[in-house]
């Protein structure tokens, strides 16, 4: 299927992204050709075939660990790459207008 | 040969005996890798990082446990590198990304942890594609990486600079993460062995996630020797990844040298069809030859749903990432755009200025999959295909013990050969790409030369079967000797490195 402009900017808008005009025309002609390579899978009869939603295979997962307060990251630590802050919280813009 | 070529050329196992024997020290050895990395890398460009002071501390502390007696094991003291998108505590880790740029860990992921505390030396982080999508390393945010046997090709990717700083001589032993091919491929353009375990056998904790289903930690190394060792150290459960494999390690030095006899081997007869370069296939029919002559049986299987696993991967893949890539957002780290007005613009600046074109194009796709009204009939439809892959091989795994083939169509391309469609790049993951749908293990192994440049062998096992990958992997080395060392660094720099013709 051919993605048009808009559709390219619906989904950017979607995954927040904020692309150039210049992009938005790249990308739709290469996810076109993306999605119209990927119609091959169009051709398979998948009627009872299960969706693979687990990469791990049944009975190899850990068991769900006791639920026990352990160490973790001091609110410094998770608070070392912010790019804003105030005190011990992350810092944004103003939400509401 | 001087002194420090001759220490650069050993195996991790060499360089581990030699420091048993008291023959070298740790400082030694890392002292020569600085030095190799200072020599070779502006040309090479497999390091991002390099953790000199680190290094040598950590070195320091190993020869002080060895000469209390207390030395851990085949790893302590031996200098390793780690792709950078293994989260460093204290060190920077980008995973090849401005968005990326400047954050610095504050905790060490699990399989870094366990090289630590086996006592090995971290040299630095290595170069690979943004976000691990690529396939060439030419996806780096910050410099391309190149290939030591030609330094106008690609290492191949996205672990470019683990295979690449294996080949140079950098370190003796690396980590990637492989979620199509990303540390086979590059393996196999490089001429070292990397193995890519089950999903499931290494903790992807403190991996920076691309694709969550798919994604799988593992080494590289230049013998098979060296890489079931750095297995060793890493794989096993760990409480902080519920998707990490509750059945413990195996032990996967101690059947190494087991030989290929009496085994076998299934040969996909998809694997071999058109776009496979003629003297790729010689090489690979060479060393299938040779298994048969070690007393291993050739068994001719299909695998009929391979040539539907680019398409189904593609869109897998690029679902999951549009979802773990979502947490860059330019609020709690990594790059945050200036004078914006509100939140949603903050997001969407910081992610466009963040992102370079891969990651952005994957995002867009995987969004594109599973938004409303295309979910199911791209990602449910892919997740379909992905279970008829997988019965593909457990069907053939009655009838073979391992699966062999090709690891890529090609040897290594030249930069810039593939940039411009990012289709045609894609398809140097075709045969690597149905084992991470499938969940198998798969490993490349150096099985000659195309035209002076390495080939790597693919063999792909059963769940958890990481041991008979490595065993039948080492009597293909045995048999055709040490793998040369690539000689394009050892000429004179020339005053435009590596540009091509």
């Amino acid at each position: 299927m051919a993605l048009t402009l808009d559709e390219v900017r619906r989904v950017a808008a979607l995954a927040r992204l904020k692309l150039s005009e210049e992009e938005e025309r790249l990308f739709a002609g290469q996810l076109s050709a993306i999605l119209e390579h990927v119609r091959e899978l169009e051709a398979l009869d998948l009627s009872g075939v299960p969706p693979m939603t687990h990469a791990l295979a049944e009975g190899e997962a850990v068991p769900l660990r006791p639920d026990r307060l352990e160490p973790g990251l001091s609110p410094e630590e998770a608070l070392g790459n912010a790019p804003a802050r105030e005190g011990t919280c992350f810092k944004v813009p103003r939400i509401i207008e | 040969m001087s002194a420090d070529a001759a220490l650069t050329g050993l195996s991790l196992q060499a360089a581990s005996a030699a420091l048993q024997a008291g023959q070298v020290s740790s400082r030694q050895l890392t002292e020569t890798c600085l030095a190799r990395i200072a020599a070779t890398d502006a040309r090479v460009g497999a390091f991002l990082t390099v953790t000199g002071e680190q290094a040598l501390a950590q070195a320091e502390a190993s020869d002080q446990r060895r000469a209390a007696g207390g030395a851990h094991g085949p790893l302590d003291g031996i200098p390793l590198a780690l792709k950078d998108l293994f989260l460093t505590r204290g060190v920077a880790t980008t995973a090849g990304s401005r968005i990326l740029e400047g954050f610095i860990p504050p905790y060490d992921g699990t399989a870094v942890a366990r090289l630590k505390a086996a006592g090995a030396v971290l040299l630095g982080k290595l170069n690979l594609d943004e976000f691990a999508m690529g396939s060439s390393n030419e996806h780096s945010a910050f410099k391309p990486c190149r290939n030591p046997w030609d330094l106008a090709r690609t290492p191949g990717g996205s672990s470019g600079g683990s295979a690449a700083a294996l080949a140079a001589r950098q370190c003796y032993g690396t980590l990637g993460t492989d979620t199509g091919g990303s540390i086979r491929l590059p393996a196999s353009f490089c001429g070292v062995v990397g193995l890519k375990p089950t999903y499931g056998r290494v903790s992807r904790h403190g991996v920076v996630a691309f694709a969550s289903s798919l994604d799988q930690p593992g080494p590289l190394g230049r013998t098979t020797w060296d890489v079931a060792a750095l297995l060793a150290a890493i794989a096993g459960p760990d409480p902080h990844d519920q998707t990490c494999a509750a059945r413990p390690a195996g032990d996967y030095l101690a059947g190494l040298e087991g030989g290929a006899g009496g085994l076998r081997i299934g040969v996909p007869r998809e694997w071999f069809g058109a776009g496979l370069t003629p003297e790729v296939e010689a090489r690979v029919r060479e060393a299938l030859a040779t298994y048969q002559r070690l007393g291993a049986t050739l068994v001719e299987i299909s695998l009929p749903h391979s040539r539907y696993g680019i398409a189904a991967y593609y869109l897998i893949a690029t679902a999951e990432a549009s979802a773990n890539l979502a947490r860059y957002d330019g609020v709690r780290f990594g790059l945050r755009a200036a004078g914006v007005r509100g939140l949603k613009e903050l997001y969407a600046e910081s992610r466009e200025q963040g992102f370079g074109p891969e990651p952005k194009r994957r995002i867009m796709l995987g969004t594109f999959a599973l938004s409303a009204g295309y979910h199911e009939a791209y990602y449910l439809r892919a997740q379909r295909v992905r279970t008829l892959i997988r019965r593909d091989f457990d069907a053939a795994f009655e009838r073979c013990d391992l699966v062999a083939g090709p690891v890529a169509p090609w040897p290594a391309f030249k930069l810039g050969e593939k940039t411009g469609d990012p289709l045609q790049m894609y398809l140097a993951d075709i045969f690597t790409i149905t084992c991470n749908l499938a969940a198998l293990p798969g490993l490349s192994v150096p099985c000659g030369l195309a035209g002076g440049l390495p080939v790597g062998l693919q063999l792909v096992g059963r769940p958890f079967d990481e041991a008979t990958l490595l065993t039948v992997a080492r009597a293909l080395e045995r048999e055709l000797g040490p793998s040369p060392a690539p000689t394009a660094l050892e000429s004179p720099p020339s005053p435009s490195p590596g540009a091509g013709p």
